[in-house]
């Protein structure tokens, strides 16, 4: 299947008839929901605050911002950027409680520094990786990017966007600008090798010195439930290369340790790891 | 789009970036709304430090409020009295401004406001 991302600029692709559609589908409406809440998760926000909600689209995202109980920390209030003009009528019409603005995040955010307790981003990102025009070059728009969202986090805040890169080099191409921009960085993967596999980038901004500058890739996650975050180096030391039978809950195991040590965030092994799931045709 | 927002914008046009005179961004022939938000004080006073006190006062008069009192409330100023926690939550939250500009005092780019939406998109050669 043919990406958007590589035929269209996303003010284009997002239409008003493709705003429509995208927003009315209830199997997207699902997912976007779902990985919202993931995100939230991630975020860790204990009281309401102040969230930029980038790529922010027809608010399907933001609403869920806006709608935490108290009991759980909201509700927040919200700032949404968003490229297509199409997606922010839509977002008009559904009355969301967030603000809204007409913007490039690849021109970079127009905030004061510090002014988010934190930040998300469902499903936007990966726009960045095509350029706009000849003039102007994915890496600047996506330098452009972090910049701007570092500068615009409070310190000690964190965000988590939640992408869908094409391949392995546009994974590495937004993880490495995030961390050339000062972001503490690291991806967390839920469901890895299925097609419902999802990464989430979570950026922290370094707070005090002692968590803050250094701050090693899988450090970032190490409070994050659900992620577990083992010494990649010493690990590396007391274990010599085994050979698991391919698929064994013992060589997904030790495939999640060498992905560790690349410094990628794994989900969590449970009791489940290794097991065969339902796969329905 | 709520003041509180309005009190964090600044120009986003490169050569301003480093000017503080493009903040805060002028309120220009802006229509005002204002919309029920239910009081939310933890959140309040989350916010209050952020809040660029001397530039709220003048975004206040620029659409027409009362000036506001030289000096921010204190958190302890603001959990007693309930008239200023009120207050504040209308001006900051419940006032939006839905048609207009904001225009940047450094450089004189004018963002427009249409339905609540600032446009902030530049021209590449203003990146
Ligand atoms: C798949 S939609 C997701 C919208 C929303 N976050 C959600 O979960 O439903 C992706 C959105 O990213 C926006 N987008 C893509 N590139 C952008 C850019 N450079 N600046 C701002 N928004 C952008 C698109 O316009 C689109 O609304
Ligand atoms: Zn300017």
């Amino acid at each position: 299947m043919s990406r958007p991302e590589d035929t269209l600029p996303p003010d284009l692709h997002y239409n008003d008839t493709e705003a429509r559609k995208y927003t009315t589908s209830s199997r997207i409406q699902t997912i976007q929901a779902s990985m919202t809440h993931r995100a939230l998760e991630l975020l860790d926000i204990s009281s309401p605050s102040m969230i930029l909600d980038i790529g922010c689209g027809s608010g399907l995202s933001g609403e869920i911002l806006s709608s935490i109980d108290p009991a759980d920390g909201g509700p927040h209030i919200w700032v949404g950027m968003d490229i297509s003009a199409s997606m922010l009528d839509i977002a008009l019409q559904r009355d969301v409680e967030g603000d809204l603005m007409l913007a490039d995040i690849g021109q970079g955010l127009p905030f004061r520094a510090g002014t988010f307790d934190a930040a998300i981003s469902i499903s936007a990102i990966q726009w960045l990786c095509n350029a706009e025009s000849s003039e102007v070059s994915s890496t600047g728009r996506l330098t452009r990017f972090f910049n701007g969202l570092y500068a615009s986090l409070k310190r000690g805040g964190r965000a988590v966007c939640q992408f869908y890169p094409k391949n392995e080099q546009q994974r590495t191409m937004i993880s490495g600008a995030a961390i050339k921009a000062g972001f503490g960085a690291g991806i967390l993967e839920d469901d890895p090798g299925t097609k419902n596999a999802k990464l989430y980038l979570v950026l922290t901004v370094g707070g005090s010195a002692e968590e803050g500058a250094g701050e090693d890739i899988t450090g970032v996650v190490k409070n994050l439930d659900g992620v577990d975050v083992l010494d990649a180096r010493r690990k590396h030391k007391e274990k010599g290369r085994k050979d698991f039978k391919k698929g064994s809950k013992a060589w997904i195991l030790s495939k999640k340790e060498q992905m560790e040590r690349k410094g990628k965030v794994v989900k969590h092994s449970s009791k489940y790891t290794g097991r065969k799931r339902n796969i329905a045709f | 789009m709520k003041v509180l927002t309005l009190n964090f914008l600044t120009c986003a046009v490169k050569a301003c970036k480093t000017t503080s005179a493009s903040f805060p961004l002028v309120p220009k022939e802006c229509e005002l709304v204002s919309d029920t938000i239910a009081p939310n004080p933890t959140l309040l006073t989350n916010l209050l430090p952020r809040v660029d006190w001397p530039a709220l006062g003048s975004i206040a008069v620029a659409l027409g409020f009362p000036s506001l009192s030289p000096l921010p409330p204190t958190p302890a100023d603001l959990e007693n009295d309930t008239k200023m926690m009120a207050d504040l939550h209308t001006l900051l939250l419940e006032t939006q401004i839905s048609e207009g500009s904001l225009v940047c005092a450094n450089c004189g780019h004018e963002y427009k406001v249409k339905e609540g939406i600032a446009n902030f998109l530049l021209p590449n050669h203003l990146v």
